[in-house]
């Protein structure tokens, strides 16, 4: 991040600070300024509801939410996994295809056993997005291979796996009980009982990215790699730690799409790495590390399905809604680089300030 | 040295993931040369009999889609069950995204390993045509099936008549919601040409409903997200909504599973082109009452030998010719250089369970 390679140029004695080593005022400031960063993907959204509920009333009835939300539960979990990995200035591109992979096998448990307890598909599905997640991390981490190459690799491979043991064969809704197809089913008035248990998950996510220290570690590696590791902190170890929860989260978000869709080949999931690299990025995490949070990667997934559901609810061409996603991912960058740039100058005045 | 380590790392990485690719882009399924040829010569007007060993390439529009597995395999009695039958080398290969950039170098590489035959479900009518112009060029023949590429093949082996399929269907949805109230279409892609001729013709079918009213044609791409969220925006956009036609089974698939609801179960009426497999939940719940598909496995059987008696000259493919197409019977070659593999079959309660694909 911007910010804090200048705060470290400008203050060469604390050349392995994360944004914990900026002076407590500054820190507040900065605090703010990001929190607006959130505050403004909700004014976004908010125009889009306002203007949308305007002309098509029925866009905020009960069942319309009911699809927003639960199309958004997929995306802010593998968003949650995604701000992890992208935190630490890495980026994870197979989780698209570790969903896949997890949803037939998960779901076709129920195909080829009888009885199977609910509780041992989801086991196998975030099992799946465990091992996928390991091999992902043991290459990146330990490895040395940048993780651009190893996750493009593995999203193939992945995908490919997918494709050899799905073969032609589906899973079809007819073979799956009711209580696996009611766990995205159930809902609580207008709000799926699934999307309560992500935001759950997610906060508490984004609490530890937040708070401990294995999860501040994460953004110091994505500061400052060098520094990170003049510090101290076991740099393999963490973003080790980082793709194989990413990947875990893929496997169960998995098994969350099979309950969803019923009909499940092996194209599920195909292509969700950019809807998800694009929800993280307008939600203010930075691509190149080091800043944002699960929280606002989520903000970002209900922003992407709220416009998309809104398009499709005024009947504007599926075409704006990739063009739409294009543009607001270009403003979110512009808009962290303005950031990025207008806290370094004021930091810059501030420390001089205090230095006179 | 440390950076050469994790270059070569790289590399290797690199270079296993391109092999995988191949793999999982590429899924083939020879069929050997063993079988005997025999009871299959009984044959065309022309009079020539039909080669053995030819190498034929199936191409679906995508790898791993139940529909072209059951079209193609030698198991459900498809395309390359045909072949097998008559002798010749049949493969099915395709790319992972029904898309012309998925499809195209999986042409281009049937060319390269002279290929005798193309059997192909075109993504597209016109992208793939220089290609297949190419192909042509070099002697191989090409048989679309599934969906065609009218100017750039030597003949198209058409499921059921364009015409029958959407007048087929408008009927089926009229008798669901008593030839009254507004409907939609959720089609694959905008661009499909299987698609947007049966759309034409239920537009015509329409003008005998004044009642019914077609309110708008969405597109899901042929992805599973992408289905559900144009038919939840339809939902929305149109709360009067009393119908839904979706001629692909990843968007009735799709619509199905959205309407499964006790707000939607019974209310929508919801018909299309779907497999037995995948509506059996449905059908048994009421979400849909009734849908019709071809035989997929006939389908595939019948462009596969058209295709094995083109390439060995057997026949042309000029209109008013007669094959006979081993267990399918007599096939006319019709005036644009195709044949019609039949009527579509009507699913519902009292059928479905005597299926399974």
């Amino acid at each position: 991040m911007t910010l804090i390679e200048q705060n470290s140029q400008s203050n060469p004695s604390n050349s392995g600070s994360s944004v914990e080593l900026v002076p407590s005022g500054a820190s507040k400031f900065t605090s703010l300024v990001f929190r607006a960063r959130e505050f403004g993907i909700f004014g976004i959204l908010f125009i889009f509801v306002l203007l949308t509920t305007a002309i098509k009333p029925r866009f905020l009835a009960g069942q319309n939410i009911k699809f927003i939300l639960i199309d958004t539960t997929i995306f802010a979990l593998l968003a949650l996994g995604e701000t992890m990995v992208v935190v630490s200035k890495n980026v994870d591109l197979s989780i698209g295809s570790i969903l896949g992979l997890s949803a037939f096998v998960s779901s076709n448990l129920y195909q080829q056993f009888h009885h199977v307890s609910i509780v041992f598909v989801f086991a196998v599905g975030i099992g799946i997005g465990l091992v996928l997640g390991v091999v992902n991390g043991v290459l990146i981490a330990f490895g040395r291979v940048p993780s651009l190459v190893v996750t493009l690799a593995s999203l193939y491979i992945f995908r490919g796996l997918d494709v050899l043991i799905v073969g032609g064969r589906q899973v079809v809704a007819s073979s799956l009980p009711s209580n696996f197809l009611s766990v995205t089913s159930a809902s609580f008035g207008a709000i799926p009982i699934i999307s309560i248990v992500v935001a759950i998950v997610v906060f508490g996510g984004a609490y530890y990215l937040k708070n401990y220290r294995s999860g501040r570690d994460l953004y110091a590696i994505g500061s400052s790699e060098q520094a990170a590791g003049l510090v101290g902190i076991p740099i393999a170890k963490r973003v080790f730690t980082a793709f194989a929860i990413s990947g875990a989260i893929a496997g169960l978000a998995g098994v969350i799409w099979a309950s969803y869709y019923g009909t499940i080949d092996s194209t599920a999931g195909t292509g969700y790495e950019f809807t998800v690299v694009t929800a993280v990025v307008v939600g203010g995490v930075a691509i190149f590390g080091g800043s944002g949070s699960a929280i606002g990667a989520a903000i970002g997934a209900l922003l992407l399905n709220t416009i998309n559901s809104s398009l499709y609810v005024l009947g504007v061409s599926a075409f704006w809604d990739q063009a739409i996603s294009g543009l607001l991912l270009i403003l979110a960058i512009a808009l962290d680089r303005g950031i990025g740039l207008y806290l370094a100058k004021s930091l810059r005045k501030r420390s001089s300030r205090v230095a006179s | 040295m440390f950076s050469k380590r994790k270059t070569t790392t790289a590399l290797l990485l690199g270079a296993s993931s391109v092999a995988l690719v191949a793999c999982g882009t590429t899924v083939s399924s020879s069929t050997s040369t063993t079988a005997a040829s025999t009871a299959t010569t009984q044959a065309a007007a022309s009079g020539g009999s039909i080669k053995t060993g030819l190498k034929v390439v199936v191409i679906p529009k995508v790898i791993g889609n139940s529909y072209f597995t059951t079209a193609d395999s030698v198991q459900s009695g498809g395309a390359l069950a045909a072949l097998q039958s008559l002798g010749e080398t049949g493969s099915e290969t395709s790319g992972t995204a029904a898309t012309p950039s998925s499809q195209l170098p999986v042409i281009q590489s049937a060319i390269t390993q002279g290929a005798n035959a193309l059997v192909i479900s075109a993504t597209d009518p016109t992208a793939l045509c220089p290609t297949l112009n190419q192909a042509m060029a070099k002697g191989i023949t090409v048989v679309t099936y599934d969906s065609d590429a009218p100017t750039c093949r030597n003949l198209f082996v058409n499921q059921a008549s364009t015409s029958q399929i959407g007048t087929s269907e408008v009927d089926l949805l009229a008798k669901q919601i008593n030839s009254t109230g507004d409907i939609a279409i959720v089609s694959a892609t905008a661009s499909a040409t299987n698609q947007n001729a049966w759309i034409g013709y239920m537009k015509q079918e329409l003008t005998k409903y004044p009642n019914m009213h077609l309110v708008s044609i969405v597109y899901g791409n042929d992805d599973p997200a992408t289905a559900t969220a144009v038919t939840q925006g339809l939902l929305q956009q149109y709360p009067n909504l009393k119908g839904i036609i979706s001629p692909t089974t990843v968007g009735i698939a799709a619509a199905a599973a959205l309407l499964d609801t006790p707000q939607y179960r019974g209310k929508i009426a919801l018909t299309g082109l779907a497999t037995p497999n995948e509506m059996k939940k449905y059908v048994a719940d009421g979400t849909v009452t009734s849908f019709e598909l071809w035989n997929p496995a006939n389908l595939g059987y019948l462009a596969g030998y058209a295709a094995a008696e083109l390439a060995s000259k057997a026949i042309t493919n000029t209109p008013g010719q007669t094959f006979t197409a081993g267990k399918l019977g007599k096939y006319t070659i019709a005036s644009d250089h195709s044949i019609l593999l039949g009527a579509p079959y009507v699913f519902d309660k009292t059928n479905i369970n005597n299926f399974n694909f």
